[in-house]
């Protein structure tokens, strides 16, 4: 007997009792279709955060003021600046074999007006390390120039959605913009950077020279001498990132004259990590629910396996008549296995259909990034099958041991 | 008197029964030459069955030889046992043993299928075998589509369609009426006339006044071993069975 007529005995017993079979299939194709959609949402909802973690800038760590203690009393964090221009300079100055660059940057909020348009923005006044820093370029146009830089230069880089809504498809490019009514030329649009980790867009921005913003447009009163509001520390490499973070605390501490147990005046946040135990924890759920759904596999497995004991019981007599004609054992065995596996294979393949319909609508529905991994779809099939020859051997075997007499006696 | 088909040398079985031994067959020696219609008889519990499966090679004598074609089969592997079913010996059985749902032509098929005869060659070879019993047109009739007699037929043509050297028929025409039963033993004369060895298990006379050599068997032996020199032509009966109807 070839595995081709294995095959088709196979389908033909299937067929004899099609609801049965169809009900049989049913815990596979919950299984294999719970597994693909998890595994999907799982892998869309990482790949959203590690597109984060790339537009944000890796290997970044963010410095701001933290708790200052004045008088026994302990101001909140952010209360008073403390970090300078300074700062950043010593840190990639100090540190430069393991920082590449240190971007102190002053943020406010601000008007901006173009002719008869004007968009509320954020305002991010940087030096040139902020592009590096960020890993961020010019769509169109050009960056700031040193002199600009130092000497408070009147120009100003848009934000992707800003220059959508300012110039609505049109070339901002050498167009002049007022902000906070001072009057500022657009030298370039910034790349289109998406959204930030908590939903905002970090293309609603415009960046102009942080001398430019503490001289011309913010005007803050607490922003005195070479104060910044933050400074972002881009380190070389991943494995990195600890040391740095250690070292710029020990720098900062030594440059805040801060002794002993007093408290730091600044925070340090590894951007990064904090994506990345997102990523971290949205893989173990993905793993727990797809564990979930591979449990179902085996119950479904299992329901194969006790209806292929009840057909081999059911069929004894044609086990037997088969055996009196020249089946060998080997033939039976292989018959039985193989209307095990079509059922689960067949199940499995109604499953991943079943499993990437229902990941596309969940997706439609309520919005969820999801992305199918061909892999994944080849390993349900494959496991399908894998669990037909599992739970389909016992009964099989029992079907190939039977004896001809007793099974051909059979009523 | 031509080449014996099966020959037994002090054949013996024993079946372990809730502690006890049962002698199913004592020492049995018991030749059938090829072209030879024997009939086996004898009362339930007479060995008959036991004699049959051995003969049948569907199961392992406890001691003695038995040989089929002259090749010794009392001590083979299962596996080895198959092949000699399948290629030397046709079963027929009191309840046909057709799969519901195979038609005629499959059913016939599927002998040839574990002799791993190609595709192409069964379905001609069956409906060449559907032919020789008679059933021509049903090939593609499904069993519970045919009458008993001519699901019998199928099960003939079955067991025919390996060309083998020995037809085993256990009760052949326990399930079917008289008339009916009559032209299965029409079929089995005019097959037996083209040279096919055939060996009926039954416990009904009538049947064993066909066969050529009629073999009694009690408790695991032979009790008598006769030749009948007129056996019944079943063509015959059923051509009077025929006018009597008319009349």
């Amino acid at each position: 007997m070839t595995y081709m007529d294995s095959l088709i005995s196979a389908l033909q017993s299937l067929k004899v009792n099609v609801l049965r079979s169809a009900l049989t299939t049913l815990g596979i194709v919950i299984g294999v279709g719970a597994v693909i959609a998890m595994v999907a949402i799982g892998a869309g909802a990482e790949s959203r955060v590690s597109e984060l973690i790339k537009s944000l800038g890796s290997n970044l760590l963010m410095v701001t003021p933290g708790s200052v203690t004045q008088g026994g009393v302990r101001l909140g964090t952010g209360t008073r600046f403390t970090l300078t221009e300074d700062d950043a300079e010593a840190l990639q100055r100090e540190l430069s074999t393991i920082v590449l660059a240190a971007a102190p940057t002053v943020r406010g909020a601000g008007q901006v007006v173009s002719g008869n348009v004007n968009w509320a923005t954020s305002i991010q006044g940087v030096t040139l390390e902020f592009f590096d820093a960020r890993e961020w370029d010019v769509e169109i146009g050009r960056l700031f120039s040193q002199e600009e830089v130092a000497g408070a230069g009147k120009v100003v880089l848009l934000g992707a959605t800003v220059a959508e809504n300012l110039f609505s498809g049109g070339d901002p490019v050498g167009q002049m913009v007022r902000l906070q009514n001072v009057p500022l030329e657009v030298i370039g649009v910034l790349a289109r950077k998406g959204e930030t980790g908590n939903g905002g867009d970090q293309d609603d921005t415009v960046v102009i020279p942080l001398s430019t913003a503490k001289k011309r447009v913010l005007g803050d009163r607490q922003l005195r001498g070479n104060l910044v509001h933050a400074i972002a520390i881009k380190v070389s490499d991943a494995s990195l990132m600890e040391e740095a973070e250690r070292d710029s605390r020990d720098l900062l501490r030594q440059r805040h004259r801060l002794r002993g147990t007093q408290t730091d005046d600044f925070t340090i946040r590894n951007l990064s990590q904090i994506m990345e135990t997102r990523a971290e924890s949205s893989r173990v759920m993905t793993l727990l629910l797809a564990a979930v759904a591979g449990v179902s596999l085996i119950v479904g497995g299992i329901g194969i396996m006790n209806i292929m004991l009840v057909t081999v019981t059911e069929r004894t007599r044609e086990i037997g008549l088969r055996m009196a004609i020249g089946a060998r054992g080997r033939d039976i065995l292989t018959q039985f296995v193989m209307e095990a596996v079509m059922l689960s294979l067949i199940g499995g393949i109604i499953g991943v259909t079943l499993g990437l319909g229902g990941s596309i609508l969940i997706a439609e529905i309520a919005n969820w990034p999801m992305l199918i991994q061909p892999q994944a779809i080849v390993i349900a099939v494959a496991f399908s099958a894998f669990i037909g020859v599992f739970f389909g051997f016992y009964p099989a075997r029992r079907a190939a041991k039977l004896d001809p007499i007793e099974a051909l006696r059979y009523e | 008197m031509s080449a014996p088909l099966i020959q037994t040398e002090s054949l013996t079985k024993d079946y372990h029964v809730g502690g006890g031994v049962v002698h199913a067959l004592t020492p049995l020696d018991l030749t059938i030459a090829q072209g030879e219609f024997t009939a086996v008889m004898g009362p339930s519990g007479s060995g008959k069955s036991t004699f049959m499966n051995l003969v049948g090679c569907l199961d392992s004598p406890t001691s003695g030889r038995l040989l089929f074609d002259g090749e010794d089969v009392s001590r083979l592997p299962t596996d080895a046992l198959a092949d000699v079913r399948n290629r030397k010996i046709g079963f027929v059985f009191q309840s046909f043993n057709l799969l519901a749902r195979l038609t005629a032509e499959e059913n016939v098929e599927l002998p040839l299928m574990y002799g791993r005869v190609p595709r192409g060659e069964r379905r001609a070879k069956a409906v060449k075998m559907l032919g020789l019993v008679g059933l021509a047109e049903r090939g593609h009739h499904r069993p519970t589509q045919l009458s008993g007699g001519q699901q019998q037929r199928v099960a003939i043509a079955r067991a025919l369609v390996n060309d083998p050297l020995l037809l085993l028929a256990d009760e052949p025409t326990g399930a079917l009426d008289s008339r009916t039963g009559v032209e299965i033993m029409a079929l089995f004369q005019r097959l037996n006339d083209e040279g096919i060895t055939i060996l009926i298990v039954t416990h009904d006379p009538e049947v064993a006044e066909y066969a050529h050599r009629v073999v009694r068997m009690r408790d695991g032996h032979v009790i008598s071993d006769s030749r009948n020199a007129a056996p019944l032509r079943a063509a015959d009966v059923l051509a009077r069975m025929t006018a009597q109807a008319a009349e």
